[in-house]
């Protein structure tokens, strides 16, 4: 009904806007974002905070409602989208439930989606694999590390048939040599596994070396400032971000948040 | 090491205090009941000297303050050596107070987590049932009880049930602000990701808000036990009732029995500790069983 986008569009925004009501007056979280995100992306949301790259992935999934332009997902409201679960939310905590163990944990979505037993069990294997945590399923989420929680929390949500994946600085929180390794893996499961990621980030070297497309934003109001086509290749080793197209394209994007914090120095 | 620090860090500071009260308790012993002694003596044309007097405080037959070990003798030889089935047995009347205070508990409980569960669910029931749950407990039981002994009574209720229905009265408070509580514990990150996953509002309740209000359940439910307990004893005073701890209570006070009355008040204390007890160790195996650390 909404499908104005080409069959392969997930993510369309049109001149999308969000204005918060808040004590203080109304706050612009975001405007005039157009943006398009084609399946099979890879795309990062990168600004300082403020910028609006979390509210928009919520927008997405219809955990905030815009105020005013069109957002279709799969060419469906996102309301729509999200009762057909067409997403997997991946937040900054891994918001695991402690009560459960790591499998009972990948389980609850599929418990709540109706899958048969036998199929929990399958996919269950399938993505403790996939994110390397096999072995851990009788696990408490106490008795796992930082890293390996939010791994958890990336099988839970690929558990289920969602083509899309949305995360929500999930390394934000984790040291350096983590994310390093999170960030190879994560570029191997996208591979494996043919998603549309969006993914919101503040770092610069995780932007480029994970994306396909790199939005650039900036904050008050929360707006897009650059959308960067990377030329990198979808196979890429650590080593690459040696590389002068990769220097290049952080140069970049540096640059775009560069402008986009200009007026600070007047305000 | 695990026994030698059991006995340091429990047994030692417990039983100091228990001594101390102890030594305490006879003090007063002696200061209170001295002078039914002297004006004894000062009856009979005699004094009494301190060493004469101090043995006789302790073993008066209705002392102003029984001394302790007149009243572990009450309750030894209405323990120990009655049949729990004869109307003279403690036993028998803590059975006749325990059976109301469980009765009263289970309804109290279930009364208090449906109204808690239609609060967390219900804004307008929200904004009109609480008003009146804490409205409910600004009115002294000890006024309200004859009443509804007395209105329950004229519709043919009596028993174990209008006492059951004061312990209720009590035990659903605690249940019902703790619930509310536990309810609405869940962070706004895990009910965004029921969100996502489009739950229903009953799959929620059942995988996130109910095991998430454990460890407020049980914390209300230790309090309101205890509270069902003396919702219990209450409940038998206005009635005249001829078995429990409260009529055991009432009895001793009519006829003077000071010793029969601490022997029920102690017995009244042990009941309450030893429910205390059960749910708490409830509470362990529940969170034991959700995964808690050890």
């Amino acid at each position: 009904m909404m499908s104005m986008a080409p069959a392969n569009t997930v993510v369309c925004a049109k001149d999308l806007g969000l204005t918060f009501q808040t004590a203080d007056g109304p706050v612009t979280a975001l405007t005039g974002v157009n943006l398009n995100v084609e399946k099979g992306d890879f795309v990062s949301f990168i600004g300082p905070s403020g910028c609006g790259k979390t509210t928009f992935l919520r927008v997405i999934a219809d955990l905030e409602k815009p105020t005013s332009g069109t957002i279709t997902v799969n060419g469906l409201t996102p309301e729509e989208a999200r009762k057909r679960r067409a997403y997997g939310y991946v937040f900054q905590a891994a918001a695991l439930y402690p009560w459960r163990t790591i499998e009972k944990n990948i389980a609850l979505p599929l418990e709540i989606m109706g899958y048969s037993k036998a199929e929990q069990q399958a996919r269950i294997a399938k993505t403790l694999d996939l994110v390397n945590l096999t072995g851990f399923g009788k696990k408490y989420p106490w008795q796992l590390s930082g890293g390996m929680q939010q791994r958890a929390s990336i099988a839970r949500a690929l558990a289920f048939d969602a083509d899309l994946l949305l995360m929500d600085e999930p390394f934000g929180a984790l040291d350096e040599i983590v994310r390093d390794h999170l960030n190879e893996q994560l570029l191997k499961l996208w591979d494996a596994t043919q998603k549309t990621i969006c993914f919101v980030t503040h770092s610069i070297p995780e932007a480029v070396y994970l994306s396909t497309k790199i939005v650039v934003m900036s904050p008050r109001p929360g707006r897009v400032t650059d959308v960067i086509d990377s030329p990198l290749p979808r196979e890429r080793p650590l080593g690459i971000r040696e590389t002068p197209e990769f220097l290049e394209i952080a140069h970049r994007v540096r640059e775009g948040l560069r402008a986009g914090h200009s007026y600070e120095e007047h305000a | 090491m695990g026994e030698a620090s059991i006995l340091r860090d429990r047994l030692l500071p417990i039983g100091t205090v228990v001594l101390a009260l102890l030594a305490l308790w006879y003090v007063f012993v002696v200061v209170l009941n001295a002078p039914f002694e002297r004006d004894t003596a000062a009856r009979a044309g005699t004094t009494i000297s301190f060493a004469e007097l101090l043995p006789k405080t302790m073993a008066q037959e209705r002392p102003v303050l029984p001394a302790p070990h007149q009243v572990f003798a009450e309750l030894w030889d209405t323990t120990v050596n009655k049949a729990i089935t004869s109307k003279r047995s403690l036993v028998y009347h803590a059975w006749v107070t325990l059976s109301a205070t469980l009765m009263g508990f289970g309804m109290g409980a279930v009364l208090g987590i449906l109204l808690a569960i239609a609060i967390v669910h219900n804004r307008a029931m929200d904004r009109s049932l609480m008003p009146w749950v804490i409205a409910s407990q600004t009115i002294p039981i000890l006024a309200i009880a004859p009443m509804i002994i007395v209105v329950l009574n004229a519709v043919g209720i009596s028993g174990l049930m209008p006492k059951a229905l004061i312990s209720t009265y009590l035990s659903f408070f605690p249940i019902v602000v703790g619930m509310v509580k536990g309810l609405r514990s869940p962070e706004q990150i895990q009910l965004d990701l029921m969100h996502t996953y489009n739950a229903s509002a009953t799959q929620t309740f059942w995988k996130l808000r109910w095991p998430s209000s454990m460890p407020y359940l049980f914390t209300s439910l230790k309090v309101a036990i205890a509270i069902s307990l003396v919702g219990a004893i209450v409940g038998e005073l206005p009635t005249g009732a001829v078995a429990g701890l409260g009529a055991r209570l009432l009895a001793g006070s009519y006829y003077g029995q000071t010793v029969q009355i601490w022997a029920a008040l102690f017995m009244a204390a042990a009941v309450a500790a030893l429910l205390v007890i059960v749910v708490g160790f409830a509470h362990t195996l529940v969170l034991k069983r959700m995964g808690a650390r050890a």
